[in-house]
């Protein structure tokens, strides 16, 4: 790792933890929105991969800020679960796409109880 | 109390063991039966199997007659054996071995050859069944056997109860043995059911006998007997007799528990004739005879026995005068003659008993056994108005001669072996020194009188007058094979001729005469009651010893009577008189004209005019304070009815309400409610899930954001 790469680093390290929490939580915002106002299936599961990518970063700025790096194994860990659940999920939304001819989450709506 | 005459001791006989092959024999053959059965063996095998078993059997007995000495127990292997102490209480033993002596062997004797005969007659009676239940009718008959001859031969109370619950299961397979019949089916269920009662007493007895001898061995028993010394008024010890009553009397149908044995009419006929007449109903009589010592220590237990006897012989004796069904009529007879075989025990003549026991069974194995016949030509016909004037049909000669002879027998015509054993019952009666036992051997005259008339009322009817026939409606055993038993009748050479008068009614129906096996056995059995008869007649004319007395004497059942003698000696020096005539001779008029009076009168009114009978009914019929005594005499005195209403119906009402009380609340609140209650929290609830993904989130994040809010507020709150 050279020296350079490791100084434009430096800023983002040394930068304070409200800043790193002020991001994870506009990535959270963003998922959230975007899961709440958006019908497509695929957009909205990428919308709860934002979300988890804004308590990811969260459990990065703490970890940094108690110098403990669990909180980064659970992340890498997290990481790891996402990945495999992706693929599932993204194969879930294949099979429900070509039940309904669409990939609208309203098509679904018939599973409710009421 | 008085000391009792000993009770000769047993000695050890290891070396008689081969006895032990009469209770080994029928278990192999009812394995071989049971493999028959499972091999779908079409042919006869099973019968032959079963009566090879059998006659095998009759023969070690016989042999074992002649080389019986003394009494003797046999030890075969050690089956129950505990020890928790030395002391006397802290062993409990039950070894399966044999307890030989007279009674024994006489029990033997009639049971095992009568058991013979009966699988003879069985293997043609039962032969339309080839195939599908035959094998299995001889693997209980085997079971039968093995279970009498444990109870009989066994050395203590737990192999007589073996024998006991044997013979019971052996008599429920039998009675339900057409299962696809519901009759048949609850007539089952009703003789197992009432004789677990009966069983109950006889277990409980034998607790009670191990807690105040610490024994159940025979030999030990009878040998705390002999010390004497057990007079204690200790309801403890006075409730064994009753206790061991209560088993005899449901094993032998007598008063409290007998109306399981006319319902076991609805098995096949040789089972009648063997289990419920001749053999199994006696295990009560033998039970009694084996345990007397104990009875004769209660004087009030042995009167309850004879009321017990009288009663019960008085009321069977009325119900069979009123009934249609010549296996009902029979039925009834046998418990009116296990009746007076309690009478006997009860008023101290365990030999009068005995005997008639042995009397009994075979003229009574003979009447069935020609009522199977009937039955067996006769498409299940049994009704003794339907049957008339057989013996004029060829073929059917030996059934109604023998009847004959068996109806002479029950009716205890004169000289005949019933005749002298019944006699001995009732002398005992009348010359006893109670007044009540006296008025019971009056009673027991009467219903001699009353059995004459039944009986006769059968032969009369059916044997007698002229010949009229109408087949019954099932096909009996042989539904599919009608067809060649008529074939082989008539290449028999002797078709049935229809005769005119049922020729409308039964075109196509022609009776087929029994063959040699049914013929046979009648004709052995008819010479064997004749047989049966001779002790009384080498005592009578020739003064000489009874054997069959001989047999009791030696035994463990004469021993009590020793004590009756006393009381017999005291009578017998007031001179016994029956009708101010010497007891002998006053009893032998008083019993020729019971029972030639009570033929006089069946005669009369079932066969010089028939419509005399009618006209009598009807005449009873109109009188309405003498009504009540045909239709309660036709209806069985309602005991059916009565212990339906008092042991039936509350439990059945009982049985509902707890039914209703477990679907309505159990299940109903308990259950049911409980589950409800999640269901109507989750009514509250289901508006949120209306099916939009988006709508779920947005709850869900509301959610997450109140909390965080709560908590913020708290937080923040407590800074304050």
């Amino acid at each position: 790792m050279n020296q350079e790469l490791s100084s434009g680093f430096t800023i983002a390290a040394n930068a304070p933890i409200a800043v790193a929490l002020a991001i994870s939580a506009l990535l959270f915002v963003i998922g959230l929105v975007g899961f709440l106002c958006r019908r497509n299936m695929i957009i909205m599961f990428l919308c709860t991969e934002l979300m988890f990518q804004g308590a990811a970063l969260a459990m990065i700025a703490f970890a940094r800020l108690r110098m403990d790096v669990s909180g980064q194994v659970f992340v890498i860990f997290i990481l790891t679960v996402a990945a495999a659940e992706a693929a599932l999920a993204l194969a879930l939304v294949v099979l429900l796409y070509r039940k309904r001819e669409t990939l609208s989450a309203d098509a679904w709506s018939d599973l409710g109880e009421s | 109390m008085t000391q009792l005459t000993s009770i000769p001791q047993a000695i050890i006989a290891p070396e008689l063991s081969w006895v032990g092959l009469a209770l080994l024999l029928p278990l192999l053959a009812a394995v071989a039966c049971a493999l028959c059965c499972a091999l779908r063996v079409k042919g006869k095998a099973a019968a032959i199997i079963t009566i090879l078993a059998l006659a095998a059997s009759f023969g070690i007995i016989v042999k074992a007659y002649f080389a019986y000495t003394g009494p003797v127990q046999v030890p075969i292997f050690q089956w129950l054996s505990f020890q928790w102490g030395t002391g006397q209480f802290q062993s409990f033993t039950a070894n399966c071995g044999m307890y030989i002596d007279t009674l024994t062997l006489y029990w033997m004797l009639f049971v095992t050859g009568l058991g013979t005969l009966i699988s003879i007659y069985a293997s043609e009676y039962m032969e339309g069944d080839c195939g599908a239940g035959y094998s299995r009718f001889f693997f209980g008959i085997c079971i039968f056997l093995f279970s009498m001859s444990a109870l009989v031969l066994g050395d203590n109370l737990i192999m007589l109860y073996l024998g006991w619950e044997g013979v019971g299961l052996a008599s429920y397979l039998l009675i339900g043995y057409d299962y696809a019949r519901p009759a048949a089916v609850a007539a089952g269920k009703k003789a197992f059911i009432m004789n677990r009662i009966g069983d109950l007493g006889l277990a409980l007895g034998i607790f009670m006998l191990w807690a105040n001898y610490g024994t159940v061995q025979y030999s030990e028993l009878f040998a705390a007997m002999n010390k004497g010394g057990q007079t204690s008024v200790d309801w403890e010890l006075s409730v064994i007799p009753f206790l061991l009553m209560l088993g005899a009397f449901g094993k032998s149908a007598q008063i409290p528990l007998f109306t399981w044995l006319p319902d076991a009419m609805e098995g096949p006929t040789p089972v009648s004739a063997l289990i419920h007449a001749a053999t199994m109903v006696t295990a009560g009589v033998y039970l009694i005879a084996r345990m007397y010592p104990f009875f004769e220590l209660h004087p009030e237990a042995l009167a309850t026995v004879a009321w017990v006897g009288g009663l019960t012989a008085l009321l069977a004796a009325t119900i069979g005068m009123a009934q249609y069904d010549i296996k009902r009529v029979f039925a009834y007879s046998t418990i009116s003659q296990l009746g007076y075989m309690f009478l006997g025990l009860g008023v101290g003549t365990t030999f009068g008993a005995c005997y008639h026991t042995l009397t009994h069974a075979f003229f009574k194995a003979l009447l069935f056994l020609t009522a199977g016949a009937i039955m067996h030509g006769f498409a299940g016909q049994l009704d003794l108005r339907k049957l008339s004037g057989l013996r004029h049909l060829p073929g059917w000669r030996i059934v109604s001669w023998t009847m004959l002879v068996g109806c002479l027998w029950l009716s205890a015509f004169p000289y005949t072996a019933a005749f002298f054993s019944k006699d001995a019952i009732l002398l005992k009666a009348l010359t006893s020194v109670r007044a009540d036992f006296r008025f019971l051997g009056w009673l027991g005259l009467f219903t001699a009188a009353l059995t004459a008339y039944y009986t006769f009322r059968v032969w009369f009817r059916v044997c007698a007058g002229p010949l009229h026939f109408e087949p019954g409606a099932e096909g009996h055993h042989e539904p599919h094979d009608t067809h060649d038993t008529h074939d082989k009748h008539d290449t028999h050479g002797k078709p049935a001729p229809a005769p005119a008068s049922a020729a409308k009614s039964t075109h196509a129906f022609h009776p087929h005469a029994p063959r040699w096996a049914i013929n046979g056995v009648l004709l052995i059995l008819a010479l064997g009651a004749l047989v049966v008869g001779i002790p009384g007649y080498n005592e009578t004319f020739a003064h000489k010893d009874n054997w069959a007395q001989q047999m009791i004497a030696g035994s463990s059942a004469m021993e009590g009577a020793g004590l009756a003698e006393d009381h017999g000696a005291e009578a017998s020096e007031q001179h016994p008189t029956v009708l101010g005539m010497d007891a002998h001779t006053g009893l032998t008029v008083v019993g020729c004209t019971a029972s030639i009076g009570g033929i006089l009168v069946a005669w009369y009114l079932h066969l010089r005019s028939r419509k005399s009978a009618d006209q009598l009914r009807a005449a009873l019929l109109r009188r309405w304070w003498i009504r009540w005594v045909p239709i309660c005499m036709e209806n069985k005195w309602y005991v059916d009815e009565i212990y339906h209403a008092c042991f039936r119906l509350p439990m059945w009402l009982g049985a509902q309400i707890l039914s209703f009380g477990d679907r309505h609340f159990l299940d109903g609140v308990m259950v049911d409610g409980l589950a409800k209650l999640p269901v109507a929290v989750g009514k509250v609830f289901k508006p949120l899930y209306g099916g939009a993904l988006q709508g779920y989130a947005a709850t869900m994040a509301g959610g997450i954001a109140l909390v965080v809010a709560w908590l913020s507020w708290v937080w923040l709150r407590g800074f304050n």
